[in-house]
């Protein structure tokens, strides 16, 4: 057999590419100031996603990083220079914002978009920044990244289920970013605890190179998946057939543990502290919207409104909502009986794109309102 | 193979290189290299299958694998040499490991907490028993009736075949999983054809079929010069031991190359030193492997032309993107496969054939189907092109062209279907098949009408170029029959790719 190559010696070669691994492996720690996230195919190579990368399965040509940088740099908004007849609208909010089952389109930023929505003397640009799963403190960290992106207006949509204390930090996307969550617990004086064991500590070798190798994965694969997003305009997975919300009910007057009796602790238990740091967050005009659910009319129905909420504890929810905004003077409206019974998907807050259309009037409405 | 799968492989095969290169001053060195490479392969036939929603399935199918070549050894070997004889010692060895290592996973589900060897719980000992009874019992009796009738060599091929044709056909291979499952009392609701996994079977019935067909082959039938050497009596007698690392050699168990038993036997009865070099050119190769494999495959993968796909994407460009990642997808996926295969066994002395050859820079297809799966083609040329060919000229009558035309069609037909009895394998073997026959056509056309082009170096290099890129949008195009699973979904991208 012939030499491979002479000149190469094997034990060298082996013991130098060990040796830079190692030294690559452990210095990695020290590039995490660098904006690695910011690096992105999108915006120039492929087009900006029209909502943040969220996703579970390949089919749906995205998935969930945790990097909050990379997570905007493959957002259209980072790559999108505002023009002076761009009024600039951030939408904040959960899977309905998102558009869980909603085509780019169809989501209420993409039809206050194709409305072409005019405020003060400008049109409408309007940023889907929503993110699946139900917490808050989720919003508020999306928000505070968000105003680098110059909004003229910001606009929270929001529900009761992401109120509860206990679910602050359960985001699979606060908890993996826990220096920035502590940031804003100091910045906004909130009652979160800094220290909650949900908050994902990093040992010192889940911060080299091979403990972070998923992390880094999914910022190529994101990248890697921008192709199909360009290729399809798909970014979820969308079912032939699904199974829609629950309409009747079970026979229980519970919320998160508390019932009606429940009902000065349910005060206790809802972080408005941080519903208040986000409103006052941005230096432009915010609107708070309390988001349409679903009515039911079925079985024990008189108990609960649907599968989230008994009536009691939203009832109270909503109260108390309209007290902090007089209280703050914020602008405020009330959608949460918009939307009839059958404008809703496979959740109590999922909207079809016919329900999208009437919370966009309305939200259209509120801008211009606001606006003035 | 995973990753870790591949990891142990290459361990495995570089401490059999140390050991048998420290010990090559003894008279038992490649012997016992024989012996190590056999008993690991074994654990890798078990170790490698996955796992499938048939009880057990993931032992017994490995356990038949290893039937199947004791069996074929069996029948093969009676020539009377002494290699040939299961009584000599070395055979003994073989049979004892080919028994005994499956007996001692069977056994490990008593004093293991977790298998190890197969994706799930071995079945009981008293079970796997009677299995080995019977296949003696089978084994003997196969044997006995090979020595008095000749067609049970072509009953064992035939048998393969159709084995072969069951798990490669979707409708056959449902029907035999819920054969299966009522048989075993399991639920026939969730039965599907994709259950009846049985790994690295196509390679291996095809090695079996290789050695039963050379065995079987009269000396009367007259042979062109190197199939003579390949075919009639050349088969060297291989022992136990041999035959068996030669069919289920591990790092060529689940995605070949498909060697052929002479020259496997070869290698591993030289005497084999491990050097620096040798250990470096397969590091190499591993490397290489691993990168095409699993950095540039498996990322094209994510991109990679599919039925999904071929309905979302929305424009002519980007669909050429996706056919184009699809193409080199399955190019660096497999050649990186082979490299990695190359690489261990390199490690421990054999010498597997390559199966690729740079095949997207050949000017044309011929020169493409000579560098691509370049051990499944000699495979298939020798035994079915060459004698379907001898077959056709017999009819005299038949023009020259219409049995090139048959002949390629015919071939290219039988690899389509050797990677699945569908419909879209049908229509890619006779894509490539008239591809080839346009091709034979043009070749002949241009050495009959224009010799004087030959001299041409211009236009050579223009014919060159304008032929690999065709070569390769061909194939590419080709890949999207192989990449679907229906016809009307391969026309939609066709149409789509074209602008319609």
């Amino acid at each position: 057999m012939e030499p491979a190559n002479p000149r190469i010696r094997l034990f060298p070669v082996l013991a130098k590419a060990i040796l830079l691994f190692a030294l690559f492996n452990f210095a990695f720690p020290f590039l995490k100031d660098l904006p690695l996230g910011k690096f992105s195919l999108y915006n120039s190579i492929f087009p900006g996603r029209e909502r943040l990368p969220y996703g579970e399965v390949r089919e749906s040509y995205s998935l969930s990083p945790f990097d909050i940088d990379a997570m905007f740099a493959s957002h259209v908004i980072a790559g999108t220079e505002k023009g002076p007849d761009e009024y600039r609208v951030l939408l904040i909010g959960d899977s309905s914002v998102w558009g869980t089952l909603l085509r780019p389109e169809e989501t209420l930023a993409g039809q206050l978009n194709a409305n072409a929505v005019e405020a003060c003397g400008k049109t409408v640009q309007a940023y889907n920044l929503g993110y699946p799963t139900l917490s808050l403190l989720k919003e508020l960290m999306l928000l505070d990244h968000a105003l680098q992106y110059q909004p003229d207006m910001v606009i929270w949509l929001t529900t009761l289920e992401s109120f509860p204390n206990e679910r602050q930090i359960t985001s699979p996307l606060v908890a993996n970013n826990a220096e920035r969550v502590r940031g804003l617990i100091e910045r906004y004086d909130l009652s979160a605890d800094p220290h909650d064991p949900e908050l994902v500590e990093l040992s010192k070798w889940d911060q080299t190179f091979v403990g972070q190798r998923r992390a880094v994965a999914d910022i190529l694969r994101l990248q890697i998946y921008g192709a199909l997003w360009a290729a399809t305009g798909i970014d979820q997975v969308y079912p032939k057939d699904y199974v829609r919300a629950q309409i009747d009910l079970e026979p229980s007057d519970e919320f998160h543990g508390l019932t009606s009796e429940d009902l000065p602790s349910l005060r206790e238990s809802l972080a408005f502290d941080v519903l208040e740091a986000g409103m006052s967050a941005p230096s432009v005009p915010t609107i708070l919207i309390n988001e349409p659910i679903l009515i039911s009319n079925g079985q024990n129905s008189e108990l609960r409104y649907n599968f989230f909420y008994p009536r009691w504890a939203y009832d109270e929810y909503r109260q108390m909502l309209l007290e902090r905004s007089a209280e703050h003077e914020w602008n405020y409206f009330d959608f949460w009986d918009l939307a009839p019974m059958t404008e809703f998907t496979n959740s109590g807050v999922h909207l079809t794109p016919q329900g999208e259309a009437i919370l966009t009037d309305k939200v259209a409405e509120a801008i211009q309102t606001t606006c003035q | 193979m995973g990753l870790l799968q591949v990891g142990a492989s290459i361990l495995t095969s570089l401490l059999i290189g140390v050991l048998t290169s420290a010990a090559v001053w003894t008279r038992f060195a490649q012997t016992a290299r024989t012996y190590l490479l056999l008993a690991f392969s074994i654990l890798a036939v078990y170790w490698f299958q996955p796992l499938i929603p048939l009880r057990s399935f993931d032992f017994w199918l490995p356990s038949l694998t290893l039937a199947l070549v004791v069996l074929t050894w069996f029948i093969t070997s009676s020539n009377g040499a002494r290699s040939s004889s299961w009584r000599s010692s070395q055979n003994l060895i073989a049979l004892l490991l080919i028994a005994g290592l499956p007996a001692l996973i069977a056994l490990s589900r008593y004093f293991l907490p977790e298998p190890i060897f197969t994706a799930a719980a071995p079945p009981r000992f008293v079970i796997f028993l009677s299995f080995v009874i019977a296949l003696a019992i089978a084994v003997t009796l196969t044997v006995w009736l090979s020595r008095r009738f000749v067609w049970i060599l072509s009953a064992v091929i035939v048998f393969l075949v159709v084995v072969l044709v069951i798990l490669k056909t979707p409708a056959l291979a449902l029907q035999t999983s819920i054969f299966l499952r009522t048989l075993t009392n399991r639920s026939i609701e969730t039965a599907a054809s994709t259950d009846l996994r049985w790994l690295g079977f196509s390679y291996i019935a095809f090695r079996l079929i290789h050695v039963l067909r050379d065995k079987s082959r009269s000396p009367q039938v007259p042979l062109s010069g190197s199939e003579r050497d390949q075919q009639a009596g050349r088969l060297p007698g291989l022992s136990l031991a041999e035959f068996a690392t030669y069919v289920v050699f591990f790092p060529a168990l689940a995605a070949g190359p498909i060697d052929r038993a002479e020259r496997f036997a070869g290698d591993l009865r030289k005497d084999f030193v491990l050097t620096r070099d040798e250990a470096l050119l397969a590091g190499q190769r591993i490397a290489i492997g691993l990168f095409k494999k699993f950095v540039v495959a498996d990322t094209l993968a994510l991109i990679a032309l599919n039925d999904l796909l071929a309905t979302q994407v929305r424009t002519a460009g980007w669909m050429w993107v996706i056919v184009y990642a699809y193409a080199f997808q399955i190019y660096f996926d497999f050649s990186g496969y082979t490299d990695i295969a190359i690489g261990i066994a390199l490690l421990a002395g054999i010498k597997l054939p390559e199966n690729f050859a740079a095949p997207y820079l050949k000017p044309n297809l011929t020169q493409f189907w000579n560098s691509w799966h370049i051990t499944l083609t000699q495979w298939i040329r020798n035994y079915f092109f060459n004698p379907f060919n001898r077959w056709l000229r017999r009819f005299k009558s038949i023009p020259a062209w219409t049995m090139i035309l048959a002949g390629q069609l015919a071939t290219m037909l039988l690899i389509g279907l050797w990677h699945g009895v569908t419909p879209n394998f049908v229509l890619w073997g006779l894509w490539h098949g008239a591809g080839l026959f346009l091709h034979n056509r043009w070749s002949d056309f241009l050495r009959t009408r224009h010799p004087d082009w030959q001299q041409n170096q211009r236009l050579q290099s223009g014919l060159q170029i304008g032929g690999i890129v065709l070569t390769f949008h061909f194939v590419a195009l080709g890949w999207v029959f192989f990449a679907l699973s229906e016809p009307t979904r391969s026309w939609q991208v066709f149409l789509k790719l074209f602008g319609m």
